[in-house]
């Protein structure tokens, strides 16, 4: 493909591919939101300029679906509150993939560690930490189209009024 | 309930998750072409001129605008007409925009704007409220109650000094909030175009399209009948996206004159400069208590630094004011409130809007109280507590109130009675409450119309789309729309389609703002769809020949409920209805109840129904270098019912995180520019780097209690939940540090440096405290005299105060 050689991996994402998944915030690398994959490490996209990924592979978060069926991320932020207005979320997404991708199966703390260069206003973080874990705990957990009609079934209701219960339990399936 | 109070995923989950929700910038139309803003250097100045013919000769430009083009002012309250799309005859703030160029992408508009000419006439620098207070001229605006007040307010309900006087303690303490923003991590950005009918259409981030829509009728000069607003969902709000903005005004004019769409989308440092964040508040409780920590009165004054614009700062001025009451029962209330324009950012509503700062002092207060009075914190709370059904003071009317059980359930779950006043030096628990409203009772322009509408279509096919003005700014309204929607309906949520936030589609909303739309569009929506199941009744009642009050509408079924297996399914149910009725639509409406306040000033407080919430935090802090670390927070917060409890535990915990950031980090905050230079006022750090706001690493772990009373005036009994659990954090997080470390820090952001500064204090022998010494001189107006209603008074005020103001006040029910 061509593009302007000045443009950042962002703008060639959002503009010239109109792969608008991405998102950004500050332009400036201090938000998290334009983050993907470049060869499997989180890049800011913003800060890494278009022509210098030739040859390498970018993952955004159109790329996280595979075959139609969502990333057990996707499915896990979906269903446990991670997204709420969802503008922050491809970044989450993508970086957290990394982890896993890195770690089978990472604590808390390098759960905060690896996400603390992403800022969601909206969530208090809390719900992101959760479905991170609910995916670790279960990485089959692509969800049946029967969930869609029985939403209870992808997880105990008790557990989401309870969250240390839902840690623990997600904990101990490890 | 099959839908309500069950932990579920959102409706609009999947797009969010899969980056397909279209946010404003995300939209691509063909011959589009991007529009920029010049924005002043200089605080406060005239303009002599502006050239922008370089501009216009630039290759690839298309358009230069100026406030020319702009004659005619606009603002979010009917009171408050004062901003101009671009500059008219003068800069009021450093970012007040000037010129627009519009261009064939946005790198040679931004190339353009260096091309533009502007020659101004430095005025004086209103830089703090002192310096409004001590100078009348030249005045910022034209308007306005004296110089540079923009408002000036005193009601009062009862004999306060009289009840002070006889208190057997009255406590007197003066505190400071410092102004924060938003900072939603989506950019304000808006695309306008032609349609082929010649008419125009926005796509913006907006919290309000319908003011939006009221505000371009105005200000272009149209009839708001070929105008479309369409608010995109909201990449967070929090309230700084609730005004109509000068850039959807431009880009409306450009995309009308060019015929082509036109996009602007701003820069982080841009949104710095739009705020309409949180206004600094300096304030003064005056308040007498028994000895046994009942309150007799109380005296409430606060300064609001307002910024350049009006905004909504006339409603957030009487907010610091408002909601004192509702928490606590207070006998005898004075409230004086006042505030001044300044050259800086506007200020506006942000979450909680107006009340975090005077509840921050109010709760702080308290703190002080007990400990003198050598009474739990939390046990003088449940003593003062606000009684059910209340109508208070200054004539609020409150309904269930949970505070009592919030408490009793955060200080069980933090195990406070053996923590409070009991840990090792350095290490805290504080404890604060709230009340909060669940929207606003009176509209932001007066009429007697419904707040929020819902229409429903109901389709052959079995699904249903509902239509609402509402807007998706990511708190979850589109998921409570149809959730209520599918709730009554007995069909599953993932069956109906909501269409939102659109002027032309949509039945009017006023918008997300005062925590107003789950209670307002929750209670539409369920008129709507019990009328839709109503005429699903009366046609599977002749059709099957049962009573219409033995059916049953589940699990996309209708059927006897004596004898399940007798039914139809919710698809053949409207193929029933539509051979009985014809085409099948249903809508719904919600007016709030009349408020009791008759008086002037009295429309902003009163609401449906108040929620409460209360609040632990531990601190654990560093008495060498003043770093303070909060581990954990514990909340509970009456929400009436819970509707989605994943939605509604999301909007819990982001609301401690924001408050966190507020109380520990955040500040919008300016500075002089060296002489050498401009010395102009500046915004001291436009940038998410340098605006500290808490991230993974900050955020504690938060347990979260909610109190599930149904309130009769909430859709399934729900009440709010976006804004006030973050009212109590604040002050918790000041008393925890009082707990950890004996000294008072009565401002926020509280910050290492104000400790160390606090500790050295009471070393040396002053007083332990850090925070605002002393309170200006007010040429306060004649109060407005309203006896409360254990005094015989009917909500009218016995005077007609001078001065409190030329402007009509009762139609700023608004919150952010």
């Amino acid at each position: 493909m061509a593009f302007a050689p000045y443009k950042t991996l962002l703008e060639v994402l959002r503009e010239d591919l109109n792969l608008c998944g991405t998102k950004h915030g500050c332009e400036l690398g201090e938000c998290g939101a334009c983050a993907v994959l470049l060869d499997g490490q989180p890049v800011l996209s913003c800060l890494v300029l278009g022509v210098d990924c030739d040859g390498r592979r970018v993952t955004t978060v159109e790329g996280l679906v595979t075959d139609g069926r969502l990333h057990p991320l996707q499915e896990t932020f979906a269903d446990l509150g991670a997204a709420q207005c969802g503008y922050c979320t491809p970044g989450f997404l993508v970086t957290a993939k990394a982890l896993l991708d890195e770690h089978a199966s990472p604590t808390r703390d390098q759960i905060r560690e690896a996400l603390s260069g992403c800022l969601c206003r909206c969530t208090g973080y809390q719900q992101i930490f959760e479905a991170v874990e609910a995916a670790i705990a279960n990485p089959q957990s692509v969800r049946n189209p029967q969930s869609v009609r029985n939403p209870q079934s992808v997880r105990n209701p008790q557990s989401i009024r309870n969250p240390q219960s839902a840690i623990r339990n997600a904990r101990e399936a490890l | 309930m099959k839908i309500i109070g069950v932990p579920r995923r959102r409706v609009d989950g999947r797009a969010k998750v899969t980056g397909q929700t279209k946010f404003a910038d995300d939209l691509m139309l063909p011959r589009m072409v991007h529009c920029k803003l010049l924005r002043s250097t200089l605080p406060h100045a005239r303009i002599v001129g502006i050239d922008v013919s370089r501009a216009l000769a630039h290759p690839g430009v298309y358009l230069a605008l100026t406030g020319r083009d702009f004659p005619i002012p606009y603002g979010i309250l009917p009171v408050s007409q004062d901003e101009h799309a671009l500059a008219v005859d003068r800069v009021r703030f450093v970012g007040d925009p000037v010129a627009a160029v519009i261009a064939r992408d946005e790198l040679t508009a931004f190339e353009a704007l260096d091309l533009i000419d502007v020659e101004y006439e430095p005025l004086r620098t209103f830089s703090s409220p002192d310096d409004s207070l001590a100078y009348d001229e030249p005045r910022i605006h034209d308007y306005g109650d004296a110089g540079n007040i923009h408002k000036i307010v005193s009601l009062k309900f009862g004999d306060v000094d009289q009840a002070l006087a006889v208190s057997d303690h009255v406590f007197d303490d003066i505190f400071f909030y410092q102004g924060n923003t938003h900072l939603p991590i989506e950019q304000h950005a808006a695309v306008a175009a032609k349609d082929p009918d010649g008419k125009l259409v926005l796509w913006s981030s907006t919290q309000t399209p319908h003011y939006v829509h009221r505000a371009l009728a105005k200000a272009l000069a149209m009839p708001a009948a070929h105008i479309r607003v369409i608010a995109t969902p909201n990449g967070g709000g929090f309230g700084g996206k609730s005004d109509p903005f000068n850039h959807e005004v431009v880009v409306s004019r450009a995309a009308l004159l060019l015929d082509r769409p036109v996009k602007i989308c701003l820069t982080r440092e841009e949104v710095f400069y739009c705020h309409r964040g949180r206004h600094p508040v300096l304030m003064r409780f005056r308040t007498g208590v028994k000895r046994d920590g009942t309150i007799t009165g109380m005296h409430v004054q606060t300064v609001l630094d307002g910024g350049a614009y009006g905004s909504y700062g006339v409603a957030s001025t009487f907010y610091t004011g408002a909601l004192q009451t509702v928490t606590y029962h207070i006998p005898t209330y004075h409230f004086q409130g006042c505030r001044v324009f300044t050259n800086k950012p506007p200020c506006g509503p942000k979450r909680g809007h107006g009340t975090p700062q005077s509840r921050f002092g109010q709760e702080i207060q308290l703190d002080k109280i007990a400990e003198r009075l050598s009474l739990d914190p939390a046990t003088l709370r449940l003593r003062i507590v606000e009684q059910p059904d209340t109508l208070t003071a200054n004539y609020l009317r409150v309904g269930t109130i949970g505070l009592a059980e919030c408490i009793r359930r955060v200080t069980a779950a933090a195990d406070w009675a053996s923590t409070f006043r009991k840990l090792p030096y350095g290490h805290g628990v504080g404890i604060a409450c709230s009340s909060y409203l669940s929207g606003a009772g009176l509209p932001i322009y007066y009429n007697d119309m419904p707040h929020s509408g819902v229409q429903l279509k109901l389709d052959r096919s079995g699904g249903v789309t509902a239509f609402c003005g509402a807007t998706e700014i990511g708190q979850g309204s589109d998921d409570v729309l149809v959730g209520c929607v599918a709730e009554v309906l007995g069909i599953d949520p993932i069956d109906i389609r909501a269409v939102t936030g659109d002027t032309d589609l949509t039945p009017v909303d006023l918008g997300s703002y005062s925590s107003r739309v789950t209670l307002m569009m929750g209670n539409a929506a369920i008129q709507a769809a019990e009328r839709a199941r109503d005429l699903l009744a009366d046609a599977v009642s002749k059709k099957l020949s049962v009573p219409k009050d033995r059916l049953v509408f589940a699990d996309r079924r209708v059927f006897d409920t004596e004898n399940p297996s007798t039914g139809v399914t919710f698809a053949e149910a409207v193929c029933l209805a539509e051979t009985m009725f014809g085409t099948l639509g249903t809508a719904g409406s919600y007016t709030p109840p009349r408020s009791a306040a008759k008086f002037k000033g009295g429309g902003v407080g009163p609401s449906p129904t108040y929620s409460y919430s209360a609040a632990i935090v531990e601190v654990e802090v560093d008495a060498s270098t003043g770093w303070i670390h909060v581990p954990r927070v514990w909340i509970a917060h009456d929400i009436g019912r819970s509707l989605n409890p994943t939605l509604v535990r999301g909007q819990v915990e982001g609301s401690v995180y924001m408050a966190l950031g507020e109380a520990l980090m955040e500040e919008q905050v300016f500075r002089r520019l060296p002489p050498k230079l401009s010395h102009a006022l500046v915004h001291k750090f436009p940038s998410m780097l340098e605006y500290k706001s808490p991230t993974t690493l900050d955020m504690p772990e938060v347990m979260t209690e909610l109190v599930e009373n149904p309130d009769p005036r909430g859709p399934f009994g729900a009440k709010e939940v976006g804004q006030g659990p973050l009212l109590p954090v604040m002050p918790a997080v000041a008393n925890a540090v009082y707990d950890a470390i004996g000294v008072r820090i009565d401002e926020v952001p509280i910050t290492p440096e104000k400790i160390v500064k606090a500790l050295a204090a009471k070393a040396a022998g002053k007083a332990p405290r850090y925070g605002p010494a002393k309170f200006p001189d007010i040429a306060w107006p004649e109060a407005l005299e309203v006896p409360p209603p254990w005094e015989g008074g009917d909500g009218r005020a016995v005077n007609s105060a001078r001065g409190s103001s030329k402007s009509e006040v009762r139609s700023q029910g608004v919150a952010s």
